[in-house]
């Protein structure tokens, strides 16, 4: 009936493979080059949290990432995917020590860029101490792997979004692709609701939602570089284009960051919403952008969206 | 002297007491509660406009608000029961008496009240069926309805969602009743007039557009491989082999996954314009990519759905519009239709006995009918053939002749053995019977008596109950797809495997198909965002279903 | 959580030459089934850890009617389960024999 998989080319694959759908090793198997994927402690070696089973609670062998390497267009990278299905994605103690090992020994090695593609809520509530030491060190081994020359990714489309500890990881990266899907932000939906009240933000509102932290409003505001199409194709073409743009990484680059969010908060700080601060930036009709299709949304964002090329 | 007008005298004595309250027709929304005082009388039978869609929100709330000294003890005779002021009424002794066809959201508390004897419960029906009552013995002496615009005169446009309004209109107004409209905004003229003036004695002006739920919107992101496996199952094992061209679907996710597998599943095996060319049905958006494909030639609708508007307007070669271009729904007509013109009903339950006899009903909810035992059952006065309907009557009764023979619609049930939270689909004994007893009902609520069914599609296989012959092996038929349930494990194995060689059952691999196949990359959409791509940007989704 | 443990003759090996697999992820209403090929020709095992209890009977009905089914000699299955309904478990184990076979890349 459907032509078997096997018979399927992996560009194609990749093509027609929803990047937001697809388990976070399938987003690695076809984001690299066909069979490069080697993990680093795979599922087999059962490395499972050691606090979920206190909770009666199921664990998973990779304890929710997938941490290895491959190769992308020929050359050598590190990868990190969560599984934003297993407990939201969320950082428990194992989970975090891996992507801290995997930064630790790009930072050995200096050359070899990472990629992390976040699909997470934050930290994982049942280890709750455990899981905020595993952001702070995520974020000190980020931080000391670009130091050492490493450029370090962050790509983001998954079903989770890229909340709480993960929305921090993903500041500290050198940059950052994003889809329409993917939301990044450190306090999420029910988190502002509950502490402000509905008026300030109403959780349930799904436009108001993805305006405020998805994937094109941090596009066109520069949180990051390059828009993906939701395909695992199109974020294989992001992460090659990063690695070319990305540059050298010093206390000049903290300072120009530092200098691009004062300048935004000065400039959008009164907005009220997403399409006040999309029209001050001169998109005409600002209102129709959540409905543009990729294609003219890239070419919107291309003429007008910031970058923060020059800082980060 | 013997009067025969006595009920005209007291309708327009009823008219007389609002008249004061109006300009012409029109009466302020802050006015509303003491014009329903004014009209109606204790004890009336009233039709309160609840349909599963649109709502007559306002005066519900008016109703509500009513001095009890004035207005009590009503005998409410609507189509659905859904907002929680529905059932305040009772609660507050507004009203006494119920008859009713459909109560989806407030399904747990109605069954409570009903139990607390809150509720005097006349019975619960289906639409058709309440339908046909307002005309014999439920006629309503007062129609609170809803409406998009009025003019000064009190011409209605019901906008897409005219559902069931023109039946409550007719049954009140031509049998001396009341008809007050509840509307969103007075015009100087309404775009169609789908309710004439003068059918309509008052006018309400809402502050706010009635309530519209978008009830039929499956979003694709959320379909399995299990019910796309069914939905494989069904299209290559019951839609092909009967060539069923005029369907209704039920608004389940398996159905959706049925919908959008037709651009592609079904365009691979060759199936367009031989299968689904016409529908009764809710203009829902997951059968927009069909549509855009060219496999559907027109579709009637009970209601609409929220953001479909502009879509529908566009596409008038599929669906059925008025002069002003919006849609036009009539859920009677429909009813009619999907009981008459289609060759076959398809849709989702949630319990099956060994009979067949399904139902919606569990211990603590009471969600009533809405259409679908009409649509699941076999007209018997239908007369004229279609090939399906033909085969499928000569399959279960190969013996008489052809020309006496009755012709068979038919009533599939299709659905994943496991249901939310792991509930086995296939029972012993239906909740719905434990239910008839506690409530000390004559009859059980069933949806769908096990006789209607022809066939039961799970992701173990087809049953066709048609070729059963005898009581036993209709059983095990079923138990025979009803995989590791209960039901399922005890089978007789021997007899499903002699089903299974008769071809009563079969399976996945006996319709060609590996259940690895079933992959959502075969959905024609995946998300919703996929469906507003297919229309071109027309479809315009509510916020709840968006992610962009 | 609940500890499920099945050992079964075989009629002969799984095909393909990977050593392990992995399909699925845990979730609600899912499962992972982790599939290494580590036992004699003959023999499969499978392993059950789940969060829904007194399912034992179902699970050797579904794992029973799967090892009648695929003959997956050789392979050792060790399934964390979210409270995956029967017929997800099924088509998770057929995908795990499908992906250890190799047909799949």
């Amino acid at each position: 009936m459907t032509a078997p998989l096997s018979h399927i080319a992996p560009a194609e694959r990749a093509r027609s493979t929803s990047f937001n759908e697809a388990s976070a090793r399938t987003r690695l198997d076809l984001l690299l080059d066909a069979g490069s994927l080697v993990e680093f402690i795979g599922p087999e070696q059962r490395e499972v949290s050691p606090h979920l089973e206190i909770f009666g609670l199921p664990e998973q062998f990779d304890d929710g990432i997938v941490v290895g390497h491959g190769r992308l267009g020929g050359a050598p990278v590190f990868v990190a995917a969560q599984e934003g299905r297993f407990m939201g994605g969320a950082f428990g103690e194992v989970h975090g020590a891996k992507l801290t090992g995997l930064l630790r020994a790009a930072r050995e090695i200096g050359s070899i860029p990472v990629l992390i593609l976040l699909d997470t809520g934050g930290v994982r509530l049942q280890e709750a101490n455990a899981g905020e030491l595993a952001i702070a060190e995520i974020m000190r081994a980020v931080m000391e792997a670009r130091s050492a020359g490493v450029k370090v990714i962050g790509l983001i489309g998954g079903r989770s979004g890229c909340y709480g500890g993960g929305g921090l990881i993903a500041g500290c990266c050198s940059a950052l692709a994003v889809s329409e899907a993917g939301r990044i932000a450190v306090s999420g939906p029910e988190v502002i609701e509950t502490n402000r009240g509905v008026e300030e933000f109403d959780s349930r509102d799904r436009a108001l939602v993805w305006r405020t932290m998805g994937g094109k409003h941090r596009r066109l505001l520069g949180a990051a570089d390059v828009f993906a199409d939701d395909t695992v194709q199109d974020f294989r073409e992001a992460a090659l284009e990063l690695i070319g743009l990305i540059g050298p990484f010093g206390l000049d680059r903290l300072k120009a960051e530092q200098g691009r969010l004062a300048d935004r908060l000065r400039r959008f700080g009164a907005c009220q919403d997403a399409v006040d601060v999309w029209t001050v930036e001169g998109v005409a009709h600002a209102e129709t952008v959540p409905e543009l299709p990729a294609d003219q949304f890239i070419a919107l964002a291309d003429r007008i969206g910031r970058s923060s090329r020059d800082a980060r | 002297m013997t009067s025969w007008q006595n009920n005209r005298a007291a309708r327009d004595a009823r008219i007389a007491a609002g008249a004061g309250l109006a300009h012409g027709k029109v009466v302020e929304a802050s006015d509303a509660t003491r014009l329903l005082e004014a009209v109606i009388r204790p004890g009336d039978r009233v039709c309160l406009e609840g349909d599963n869609q649109k709502q007559a929100d306002l005066l519900s709330r008016a109703l509500l608000a009513v001095d009890l000294s004035k207005v009590n003890d009503l005998h409410m005779v609507q189509s659905g029961v859904v907002l929680p002021e529905h059932l305040d009424l009772f609660d507050r002794g507004v009203a006494k008496r119920l008859d009713y066809a459909y109560s989806g959201p407030q399904s747990a508390r109605i069954a409570r009240m009903l139990f607390g004897g809150k509720i005097e419960l006349g019975a619960v029906h289906t639409y058709l069926e309440l339908f046909a009552r307002y005309f014999i013995d439920l006629t309503p002496h007062v129609a609170l309805i809803a409406a998009v615009s009025a003019d000064r005169d009190g011409n209605l446009y019901t906008g897409p969602n005219t559902e069931d309004t023109p039946t409550v209109v007719e049954a009140t107004a031509f049998k001396d009743g009341v008809v007050i409209a509840q509307v969103n905004e007075i015009v100087e003229t309404v775009p169609r007039v789908d309710i004439p003036a003068d059918r309509v004695h008052f006018v309400v002006k809402s502050d706010k557009p009635f309530f519209v739920e978008p009830l039929f919107t499956r979003d694709p992101a959320a379909i399995t491989e299990g019910q796309i496996l069914t939905a494989m199952l069904a299209i290559k094992g019951i839609y092909a082999p009967y060539g069923v061209q005029r369907i209704n679907h039920g608004i389940g996710f398996s159905t959706a996954a049925i919908e959008l597998l037709l651009p592609t599943f079904g365009e691979r095996l060759g199936l367009k314009g031989r299968i689904a060319t016409h529908f009764a049905l809710n203009p829902h958006p997951a059968l927009i990519p069909a549509i855009e494909s060219g496999w559907v030639r027109q579709i009637h609708s009970f209601g609409s759905e929220v953001g479909m508007d502009d879509y529908i307007r566009a596409r008038s070669d599929v669906y059925f519009t008025g002069p002003d271009g919006s849609l036009r729904s009539n859920r009677a007509f429909c009813q009619t239709a999907g009981l008459y013109a289609c060759d076959m009903f398809i849709g989702s339950t949630l319990q099956i006995d060994l009979q067949g006899n399904s139902s919606t009903v569990t211990a603590s909810r009471i969600a009533g009918f809405g259409g679908a035992p009409n649509m699941g059952s076999d007209a018997r006065g239908r007369r004229h053939p279609s090939e399906p309907w033909l085969k499928a009557g000569a399959e279960a009764d190969p013996d008489s002749p052809a020309p006496l023979r009755r012709g068979r619609k038919l009533v599939v049930q299709i659905g994943e053995t496991f249901g939310d939270k792991n509930v086995p689909l296939f029972v012993e004994k239906l909740d719905a019977i434990e239910l008839a007893e506690k409530l000390n009902l004559e009859l059980a609520p069933v949806m769908i008596y096990g006789d209607d069914v022809t066939h039961i599609v799970t992701e173990e296989g087809v049953a066709n109950l048609l070729l059963c012959r005898t009581a036993q092996e209709r059983e095990q038929a079923i138990r025979g797809v009803a995989g590791y349930t209960d039901v399922g494990r005890g089978r007789d194995r021997s007899m499903v495997a002699q089903l299974r060689e008769r071809g009563v059952i079969r399976r996945p691999e006996d319709i060609g198909i590996n259940p690895l196949d079933a992959d959502r990359n075969m959905l024609a959409a995946r998300s919703i965002k996929d469906l507003v791509r297919w229309s071109g940007g027309l479809y315009a989704p509510p916020s709840k279903f968006r992610n962009w | 959580m609940e500890d499920l443990s099945f050992h079964h003759p075989v009629r002969e090996r799984a095909g393909g030459i990977r050593q392990s697999a992995i399909v699925g992820v845990v979730a609600s209403g899912n499962l992972e089934v982790l599939v290494e090929r580590v036992l004699p020709d003959a023999e499969c095992a499978v392993e059950i850890k789940t969060a829904a209890m007194g399912f034992g009977e179902v699970w050797s009905a579904v794992i029973g009617d799967f090892v009648e089914r695929y003959s997956p000699g050789g392979l050792k299955f060790s399934i964390n389960d979210g409270g995956a309904r029967p017929d997800t478990v099924s088509l998770r184990l057929a995908q795990a024999v499908r992906l250890i076979a190799g047909s799949d890349r």
